[in-house]
C-alpha cells in the first residue's frame, strides 16, 4: 500500500514539475531561449497569492485569480524589457539576462518579504479520499495537483491545435521569419507565450506550496531546475514531452526519496536526466524534423 | 503611379553593403523579373520588401504609400505576399494549416473559404494532400504549397523568390504555367529567377542584378536578345 502511496506523491510533485515545465518548453519552442528566471516566477506568484490569502484575508480563490493575472504581467514585462532587445544577439547573451532576471527576482522578493520562511496555507479545502479501510490515504492536494495538471494539458493541447493564436505559435516556433510573412506578429506570439507560461507558473506555486508548505524567496529556484530537467527529458520544445517528463520525474524523485535516501533523491533526478540524455539526446519525445530543401 | 516603387536602396549584412542604391518599379498587372547570379542581391531586396529586413537607407512605397518602416506582419495585408526562397512551409502543420496561415490576417470565412477552392483549383495535389503533414511533400509540391499560402491573402502583388530552385524540369513548368495564370488573373507579379530564361519568358519587363546594383534593366524580349545577356545568363 505505502508504494501506491508514493505513487501518488510523486504523480502529485511530477504534476507540479510538468506545470513549470511547460513555461520552460513553450518559451523554448517559440522564442529559442531558456527562460531560466522562469522558476523564480512561480516564487513571486506564491508570495503574491500568500500576501492576498493570508495577509490580506482574501478568499483562496481571488488570491489565486490575484496571483495569475500578477504573474502573467510580470512574464510580459520581463520578456518586453530583459529579452526583446536581445532578440538578434548571441543566445548566450539571453542566457546570462535570463540568470541576472532571476536573482533580481529573489532579490527583490528578500527586500519585500524577508529571508524568514513563511508558512503558506494550503488553498485546497478538499481534504482527500481514504482508501482500503484507511491504509490508503490520498491528501486532497494530490487529488486536486494531478486534476488541474491534466486539466491545463488538455486545454493547452486543444488551444494550440485548433485556435487561430494556438496555430500562430507553431509557425513562429517553426519560422518567425515565414510566419511573418503570413501576416503573424512574431513579437506578440512571443509576449503570449511568456504570458500563458507566467500563469501557469502562479497556478504551479500555488500547487507546491500548498503541498510543501514553506514559502522563501528561494522557493521557485529548486522546482524551477527540476522542471527544466523535466521538460529537456521530455524533449525540449515537446508539450507533451514537458507533461510526461514531469510527472516520471517527481515519481522517480519521490521513490528515491523512499527507498533508496532522502539525501541522494537530486542526485538521482539529475543521474537520469544524464542517462535518457546519452540514450536519446532529443529527450523522449523530442523530435528533430528533417527539414527537405 | 507604379504599384510597388523601390527608391535608392540601400542594405547591409554588419559592415557588408548587400544593396547598393537599387530602385525600380513594378507597374499593376505587370510581370517583372529580378535576375541575377548568386549572391547579386535579389533576396535580399523582396526580404527588404516585405519587412524582413530594413534598410540603412532608401524607401519601398506600396501603392504609394510609404512602407519601409512598416512591420512585416502588416505587409501582407495590405496586398503583399511573398513566396520565400527555398520554400518555407511550415513542415509540421498539414497543407490544409498551411494554407489556412496564409488567410492568417483575412477575417471573412466565405471568402476564406472561396479562395481555398481556388487555390485547389490551380493546385489538386495539394486537395488530394490537404491533411498530410507538409514536410512530406516533395520539392515540387512544397512550393506549389508555398503559391498557394501565398494567394490565400489574396494578395495584389506575388513577389516569387527563386520558384524554380531544384524542381525538376516538369514541376518548372508546371510552376510557370501557374505563375502566368496567376498573372492574366489581374495578380501583379515580382519575380526572382536564376532561371533568366525562364523569367524572361514570361515577364513584361526585367532587371538585371550584379553585385548589389541593377546594370541593365529594360523590355523582357529585348533582354533576350542582348547578347552581354546571353552570354552571362542565357548560356548562349
Amino acid at each position: 500500500m505505502s508504494l501506491v502511496s508514493y505513487l501518488f506523491n510523486g504523480l502529485s510533485l511530477g504534476a507540479v514539475y510538468a506545470i513549470i515545465a511547460l513555461g520552460y518548453t513553450m518559451v523554448y519552442g517559440i522564442a529559442k531561449m531558456l527562460n531560466f528566471a522562469h522558476g523564480d516566477v512561480i516564487m513571486v506568484g506564491t508570495y503574491i497569492a500568500f500576501t492576498a490569502i493570508s495577509t490580506m484575508g482574501m478568499s483562496p480563490a481571488a488570491g489565486i485569480i490575484i496571483s495569475i493575472i500578477g504573474c502573467t504581467v510580470i512574464g510580459v514585462l520581463i520578456e518586453a524589457i530583459a529579452y526583446r532587445p536581445l532578440l538578434n544577439v548571441s543566445k548566450l547573451a539571453v542566457l546570462i539576462t535570463a540568470i541576472g532576471v532571476s536573482y533580481f527576482l529573489q532579490n527583490v522578493a528578500l527586500l519585500i518579504f524577508g529571508s524568514d520562511t513563511k508558512s503558506f496555507t494550503s488553498v485546497v479545502s478538499f481534504r482527500g479520499i481514504s482508501l482500503a479501510g484507511g491504509k490508503l490515504n490520498i491528501s486532497g492536494e494530490t487529488i486536486v495537483t494531478i486534476a488541474v495538471c491534466i486539466v491545463i494539458m488538455l486545454v493547452l493541447t486543444i488551444f494550440i491545435k485548433y485556435t487561430k493564436p494556438g496555430k500562430a505559435m507553431l509557425a513562429v516556433s517553426e519560422d518567425p521569419g515565414a510566419a511573418s510573412l503570413m501576416g503573424i506578429n512574431t513579437n506578440g506570439t512571443i509576449a503570449l507565450t511568456f504570458a500563458i507560461g507566467s500563469a501557469l507558473a502562479a497556478v504551479a506555486g500555488v500547487l507546491l506550496c500548498s503541498s510543501y508548505p514553506a514559502l522563501t524567496p528561494y522557493t521557485g529556484s529548486m522546482p524551477g531546475i527540476k522542471a527544466f530537467v523535466a521538460a529537456v527529458f521530455g524533449g525540449i520544445g515537446s508539450i507533451p514531452g514537458a507533461f510526461v517528463g514531469g510527472l516520471l520525474l517527481g515519481v522517480i524523485e519521490i521513490l528515491s526519496k523512499a527507498y533508496i535516501s532522502s539525501q541522494m533523491a537530486d542526485a538521482i533526478v539529475f543521474a537520469v536526466l544524464i542517462v535518457v540524455l546519452l540514450v536519446k539526446p532529443t529527450g523522449l519525445l523530442g523530435k528533430d524534423i528533417q527539414e527537405k530543401v | 503611379m507604379a504599384m510597388l516603387e523601390v527608391k535608392d536602396l540601400n542594405v547591409y549584412y554588419g559592415m557588408i553593403q548587400a544593396i547598393k542604391g537599387v530602385s525600380f518599379e513594378v507597374n499593376k498587372g505587370e510581370v517583372i523579373a529580378l535576375i541575377g547570379a548568386n549572391g547579386a542581391g535579389k533576396t535580399t531586396i523582396l526580404q527588404t520588401v516585405t519587412g524582413l529586413l530594413k534598410p540603412k537607407s532608401g524607401s519601398v512605397f506600396f501603392e504609394g504609400k510609404d512602407i519601409t518602416k512598416t512591420p512585416g506582419h502588416k505587409i501582407v495585408s495590405m496586398g503583399v505576399a511573398h513566396v520565400p526562397e527555398g520554400r518555407r512551409v511550415f513542415a509540421s502543420l498539414s497543407v490544409l494549416d498551411n494554407l489556412r496561415m496564409g488567410a492568417y490576417t483575412r477575417k471573412d470565412k466565405g471568402e476564406i473559404a472561396a479562395s481555398l477552392a481556388e487555390v485547389y483549383k490551380s493546385f489538386p495535389r495539394l486537395e488530394e494532400r490537404k491533411n498530410q503533414p507538409a514536410g512530406t511533400l516533395s520539392g515540387g509540391e512544397q512550393q506549389m504549397l508555398a503559391m498557394g499560402r501565398a494567394l490565400m491573402s489574396k494578395p495584389q502583388i506575388l513577389l516569387m523568390d527563386e520558384p524554380s530552385m531544384g524542381l525538376s524540369p516538369i514541376f518548372v513548368n508546371e510552376i510557370f504555367d501557374i505563375i502566368n495564370k496567376v498573372s492574366k488573373e489581374g495578380t501583379t507579379v515580382l519575380l526572382v529567377e536564376q532561371n533568366a530564361k525562364k523569367a524572361l519568358e514570361i515577364a513584361d519587363r526585367a532587371y538585371v542584378l550584379e553585385t548589389g546594383k541593377i546594370s541593365l534593366s529594360g523590355n523582357a524580349k529585348e533582354l533576350m536578345n542582348n547578347d552581354s545577356i546571353k552570354k552571362a545568363y542565357l548560356g548562349e
